[in-house]
C-alpha cells in the first residue's frame, strides 16, 4: 500500500526555516533599496570585449557632469573594471549597520565593485566543495549580484548603471531580483560576428520585459568592418544612440548621455 | 521523532538528528556537501535565521579571494566599553580568515552583549556557535 506523503505546501506544522520568508525578506530588502533609485540602465551585450565597461564609464561620467545622481554596478564579477575605469580611490569598504558604502569616484558617481574586495590578481573564488562546483556557482554569484544591489548604500540615484558580462544570463538574474525590468543599452562592434552574438542577447533580454533604449556600435573607425549597429537597430526597432569611434572625446559620450 | 540537534560534521555535509522521546533512540538525516552548499548559497539559513542579517552577509561568509581588509567595520569606532576578549579568545579570531572575520566577530560581540557576558572567552565562542547554529564558523 503507497505511503500517504503530503508536499512540502501541504504541511501544517510550523516551518523553522521559513524559507520562503526569507527569499521574500531578500526580494524586499532589494525593492527597498531600489525605490530611491530612479531608472537601472542595464548596459549589455552578447560578445565580450567590445567595450560594456568602457560604455558605462564614459556614459556615467557624462551623465555626472550634467548634474545626474549616478551609481555604477559593476555586476562582471570575474572580470571587474569599473574600478579602473572610474578611477576610484583605493580605500577599505565601510560598513555601516545595514549596510556598505559604495566608492566614490572623482567625478562624483558612486560605484560598487568586486574589485573593491578581491586580492589583488585574485580571481573570484568560493568556499566550497571541490567537486562539481558549477551545480552551486552560479547560485552565489545570483547572491553576490542581491547582495550589491541591496547592501550597498546607494542612497538618491537619478540613474544606477549595470554593467553586465557578456551575455544574457546576469540580466536574467537582475530582471529576477529587480521589482521591474530594468531599461538596457546594447554595445556592439561593427563586426557581423558581434551582430550574431549580440542579437542574441538583446533578444533574451527583450523577452524578459527589458525596455532596450538602443544600440551603441563601439570602435568604430579602426580595424573592424560592418554595419552591426544599424543591422540591430533595424532589427530591434530602436535607436542607433551612437557611434563611438576609436578616440572618443568628452563630446562623443555627452552626445550619447544626451539621448538616454 | 522531535528534532534534536543540528551538526556540521565536516566536509560540509549537514546533519539533522531527531529523537523518539519514548524510546530515546535517535536517527540522524544527512545532506550531502553539494545539497548542504546550494541551499546555502541562496543566501538562507537552514532552519530558521537566529541572527539578523548582516550586510553581504553571503559575499563575505563565502568568498574565498578577499581582501583580508577589504572592510572597515566603522560601528566599532563609536563603541564605548564592551566585552574584553580573552588573550585565547583573540588568538581564535585571529585564525578566522581576514575577509570574514569582521563579520564573525561582530556577531560573537552582539551575543555576549545581550547576555551581559563581560568577557568572551573560547567556550563562550563555543556556546554561541551552538546557541546560534554557527558550526560553520
Amino acid at each position: 500500500m503507497p505511503l500517504n506523503i503530503r508536499t512540502y505546501h501541504e504541511l501544517t506544522e510550523a516551518d523553522r526555516s521559513g524559507l520562503g520568508e526569507q527569499i521574500a525578506a531578500q526580494r524586499q530588502r532589494v525593492a527597498l533599496r531600489m525605490a530611491r533609485v530612479g531608472r537601472v540602465l542595464a548596459v549589455l551585450s552578447g560578445k565580450g570585449g567590445v567595450g560594456k565597461s568602457f560604455v558605462t564609464a564614459g556614459v556615467a561620467r557624462a551623465l555626472a557632469r550634467v548634474g545626474r545622481a549616478i551609481g555604477v554596478l559593476d555586476a562582471d564579477f570575474n572580470g571587474p573594471t569599473a574600478a579602473s575605469l572610474l578611477h576610484l580611490p583605493v580605500a577599505r569598504c565601510a560598513l555601516h549597520d545595514d549596510a556598505i558604502e559604495p566608492a566614490v569616484s572623482p567625478d562624483g558617481i558612486r560605484c560598487f565593485s568586486m574589485a573593491l574586495l578581491l586580492e589583488d590578481g585574485h580571481p573570484l573564488g568560493f568556499r566550497g566543495p571541490d567537486v562539481e562546483s558549477h551545480v552551486w556557482r552560479g547560485a552565489l554569484e545570483a547572491a553576490t549580484l542581491r547582495e550589491f544591489l541591496a547592501d550597498v548604500a546607494w542612497g538618491v540615484l537619478d540613474d544606477l548603471l549595470v554593467d553586465l558580462p557578456p551575455g544574457v544570463q546576469r540580466f536574467q538574474e537582475l530582471t529576477e531580483l529587480l521589482p521591474a525590468p530594468p531599461a538596457a543599452i546594447a554595445v556592439t562592434i561593427p563586426t557581423p560576428e558581434s551582430h550574431d552574438a549580440v542579437r542574441r542577447a538583446v533578444r533574451g533580454a527583450v523577452d524578459r520585459g527589458a525596455t532596450l533604449l538602443g544600440v551603441v556600435e563601439n570602435m568604430v573607425g579602426g580595424p573592424f568592418s560592418g554595419t552591426a549597429g544599424e543591422d540591430l537597430s533595424r532589427e530591434f526597432d530602436v535607436p542607433l544612440l551612437a557611434r563611438i569611434p576609436w578616440h572618443p572625446t568628452p563630446d562623443t559620450w555627452a552626445a550619447l548621455a544626451g539621448r538616454l | 521523532m522531535l528534532f534534536e540537534e543540528r551538526q556540521l560534521p565536516g566536509d560540509g555535509t549537514l546533519a539533522a538528528a531527531f529523537k523518539c522521546p519514548a524510546c530515546g533512540r535517535v536517527v540522524a538525516l544527512l545532506t550531502n556537501p553539494m545539497e548542504t552548499q546550494l541551499v546555502a548559497s541562496l543566501g538562507v539559513k537552514i532552519g530558521g535565521r537566529t541572527i539578523d542579517s548582516q550586510p553581504m552577509e553571503t559575499i563575505r561568509g563565502t568568498v574565498a579571494t578577499g581582501r583580508a581588509d577589504a572592510f572597515d567595520d566603522i560601528r566599532e569606532r563609536g563603541e564605548g566599553r564592551g566585552p574584553i576578549w580573552s588573550t585565547e579568545a583573540q588568538d581564535r579570531l585571529a585564525r578566522v580568515p581576514g575577509f570574514v572575520r569582521g563579520m564573525v566577530k561582530r556577531i560573537y560581540l552582539d551575543y555576549a552583549k545581550e547576555r551581559g557576558i563581560t568577557e568572551i572567552t573560547p567556550a563562550i565562542m563555543d556556546t554561541a556557535r551552538t546557541e546560534l547554529g554557527l558550526e560553520g564558523m
